[in-house]
Order: C-alpha cells, then structure tokens, then sequence
C-alpha cells in the first residue's frame, strides 16, 4: 500500500477521533454505552477490514498503521480505540493464519463488504485469566459443530457480529490443546451472565457471556492456537493495545500542556511549577511510545520471513512482549497521575476542559487486562531458565 | 538418557498421560505440557544433565517431544 494511503488511514481515524468518538466520549462513558457513532463511522469508511490484503479488497495496512489508527482513537476515546484494537487481533488471527483456505478468503472478502466486527471470547469460566487453557470443548461430526462457553469477559459481546473463540479441540483434549473457533452471526447467542459496570473503559460493554453456538467445521481454523496465541495475537494485541495506551497518554499529556500554556499566557515571561512538572511527564510518552515502536519493528521483521521466525515461539520473545505490557500498562497510570497533578483542579473536575477522571480510569484498565501480576510471574519462571546470551 | 527424561517429564510435565507410555515423537504439548510446566522440564533438565540450554535454544520446537529433547541435549554434550 503506497505511503500516502495509508496515512489517509490515520488522518480518517484522527478525524473520526475529532469529530465522532470525542464528542461522544463523556456520555458512552457515564452510561457505560457501546459507542456507537464512532463505530458507525468505522465502519462507512472501511476501517475495519484495514488489515485484510488489497487482493481481496482491503486496504492492506500494516500492523503499525493499526497500533497508529488505535493510537489516534485513543485519543479521544479509549473505549471506541480498544473494540477498534480488539477486532484486528482477531482479524490479523486469520489473515496470518487461515488464508490459505478459501473458505477464510472469502470470509474476509464478506468483511470488507459488510464490515463485520468480531469480538473475541478468550476467557473462561473456571481458568482463572489463563488464555492458553480452556475447558469447553469443540463437538462435532463430519460436517457441523456445536460450542458452548462460559466467558468471564467477553468485549463487545453484545455488539459483535462475529465472534472467535478458543476452545479445546475436541472432549478428549486436554486443556491446553485449543483450537480457534469462527463463529458468524445468526449461528450464536450470547446470553449476559452479570452487570457491566466497571471503573473505566466503560464503552467497551465486556460484560460475562454464556455463549451457544453452531457451525460448519470449516471454521475452525487448522492450525494450533498454540501457535496462533504465540506468533499473532499476543503479539498484535500488544501493539495495539500499546497504539490505545499512546493514545489515551497523549490525551492526558495533550490536556496538561494546553493548561500549562495557558498559565504561561497569562504571565509572560514566567515559567509557571507546572512546566518542570510536564518536563517530566513529557519523557515517559516517548519512553513508552519508542518501546513499542522498536518491538513492533523487530515483530514485523520476524513474521513478514518465511516461515516466521521460530523466534516467535522463544521464552526469550515472550519475555519481551510481556515487558511492553509490565512497562507500559505502569507508564499509562503514572502519566495520567502526573497530567491530573498539573492540571489540579480543572483536571479533578468532570465537567471542565482538562477534565482526566475518564482518562485515568480508562488507564487503569491496562494492568488489568492480563493481570499484571500473572505476567510478573510468568516471566519470573522464564528467568529461571533464560541466561540473557 | 531416554529413562531419565521420562522421569523428568513425569515429575514435571504434568501430562495426562503416563510417561513411560509416550512414544519418542509425541506431541509433549498435546499431551498436556503447559509452558510453565515446560520451564520446570527445562530447569530439571539442567539439573540432571548438567547442561545449560543457551536462550537460542529456550523454544518450543527443542521441547516438543522426547526426540526433540534427546536431540538438544546431545548437541549440548558434544560441545
């Protein structure tokens, strides 16, 4: 895709950010609503098939014109950037994996057309926040599946057109031995199991879901989720998620410089205590947006070999990515904090133009989702055994 | 070495299946070896063996099956 292109991709998200999701962002937040404008918009300018190849119509993005495009909806709206950042893990799951099957071929022609949004139902009932188990299980015969789940949280369910789900490939599987299931609207029902009402990311409607499902078993994508999870979309989930986490950042930073320029203002020729302060803050934006930036760099290089790199599948890897998050899911929090410090008062109030309850509350979201602490832990056992050669 | 390794996946792989029964090229992770489990292999390995798996090493594929593993620790001994 030519440069120019692409960077339309980012200039419509920066204006659908503007214009859309902004304005919309106070009340999808207070009523904990999908946010549905912004979807729309989405949607009408094809930004939802972003990632799908060009030969089967989509625009052919790369992986950082998503984390750039989720960067700039995060901007004005965490909830609209993180469905937006949801849906291309599940789509970059297929275009990495499944388009050797015409069956996924055409399904992402469909979603160019139609723009599908897929949500995603990883977590489980009874797994704890384990993505790499589950209980449920696939049944089939020759032709048709059916797959009952029980999710803890499922984003966007309601909302979703489509769905991907893991599961155990068959009853006699054991729990880490997953499968991702394609399961297409008209063939489920997601039956909310529990209230959606959380501290921040209010919009993004991830409430408990009991899913019931059926299908053809050509949509259960062949290769492992093993491998899938490992070289798609823990990664991708990274970078995009690291693309709302620059974005919701940015949104505190921006509003912190804009209230110490006005202080300046009205005292030229000072240089107002809150400008050391944002002297400060101002360096772990760049921290966290260039961490991403060389990680995704290094990831475009290992997938785009052929095979992919058997590097994706090292504990060394895996250690990296789960230090973007460590790192970053902190970076969000401390740079909110830090913004609300500068703008004081008019940062602590809902109703003014440096508002930061939502922003910050919509930071807080980053640790949890994967718990830090299970990350910690995971890569406590990797230390054990990784030399650093 | 082949004994020894059935031993450590017993003690440590937490498979669903019993050990001594796996043949040298199954699926470790298909039979039950989550990653964390596979750092515990990885570490009893060591021990046992008295070897250090350099990180090029520390993927999936060299702990996929007991062959795999007999392999890595072989090229491990000769160097």
């Amino acid at each position: 895709m030519t440069k120019s292109a692409t960077s339309s991709l980012i200039e419509i998200a920066r204006s659908i950010g503007q214009n859309i999701a902004g304005p919309a962002a106070n009340d999808v937040d207070e009523k904990a609503r999908f946010p549905i404008e912004a979807l729309n918009a989405i949607k009408e300018q094809s930004l939802l098939s972003a990632y799908v190849p060009q030969y089967l119509g989509g625009a052919g993005a790369s992986l950082r014109d998503l984390s750039m495009i989720s960067e700039e909806l995060g901007r004005h709206c965490g909830a609209t950037a993180m469905i937006f950042a949801m849906h291309q893990i599940q789509v970059a799951c297929i275009v990495h994996h499944a388009l050797d099957r015409e069956y996924f071929r055409n399904y992402l022609s469909d979603l160019v057309n139609h723009q599908h949004l897929i949500g995603s139902v990883t977590s489980e009932l009874g797994v704890g926040g384990e993505m790499r188990s589950s209980i449920c299980a696939v049944e089939h015969d020759a032709d048709n599946f059916t797959l009952v789940k029980d999710s803890t949280t499922s984003s966007y369910g309601a909302h979703a057109d489509d769905l991907l789900v893991t599961a155990r490939k068959s009853y006699s599987s054991t729990g880490n031995d997953q499968v991702l299931v394609l399961v297409k609207k008209g063939d489920f029902t997601m039956a909310q199991n529990g209230n959606w009402n959380p501290l921040g990311m209010r919009g993004t409607c991830s409430a408990p879901f009991k899913l019931t499902s059926k299908g053809n078993i050509e949509q259960i994508l062949k290769v492992p989720f093993s491998t899938i999870s490992s070289h798609t979309m823990v990664p991708v989930s990274h970078f995009v998620w690291a693309g709302t986490w620059i974005g919701t950042a940015r949104s505190a930073v921006s509003k912190a410089r804009a209230f110490v320029r006005g202080q300046a203002r009205a005292n030229p020729g000072t240089v107002p205590p809150t400008a050391l302060r944002l002297a400060e803050v101002v360096p772990l934006l760049q921290l966290l947006r260039t961490s991403s930036d060389a990680l995704l760099s290094e990831y475009e290089r290992l997938i785009s070999s052929d095979p992919p790199s058997e590097e994706l599948s090292s504990l060394s890897y895996a250690l990296k990515l789960n230090n973007l998050k460590i790192s970053g899911s902190e970076l969000i929090v401390e740079i909110a904090n830090r913004a609300l410090n500068i703008c004081g008062v008019a940062g602590y109030k809902n109703d003014s133009k440096f508002s930061l309850g939502r922003v910050l509350r919509d930071a807080h979201a980053a640790a949890l989702m994967v718990g830090n602490d299970r990350i910690l832990h995971t890569n406590a056992g990797m230390l054990l055994v990784l030399k650093d050669d | 070495m082949e004994g020894k390794i059935r031993q450590i996946l017993k003690d440590h792989g937490r498979l669903s299946i019993d050990t001594t029964k796996l043949a040298v090229d199954s699926d470790l992770y298909q039979a039950g070896m989550t990653s964390h489990a596979s750092v515990n292999v990885m570490l009893a390995l060591e021990g046992v063996f008295d070897i250090e798996f350099p990180d090029r090493m520390l993927k999936r594929s060299v702990f996929e099956s007991i062959s795999a593993i007999l392999t890595a620790i072989s090229e491990l001994k000769t160097n």
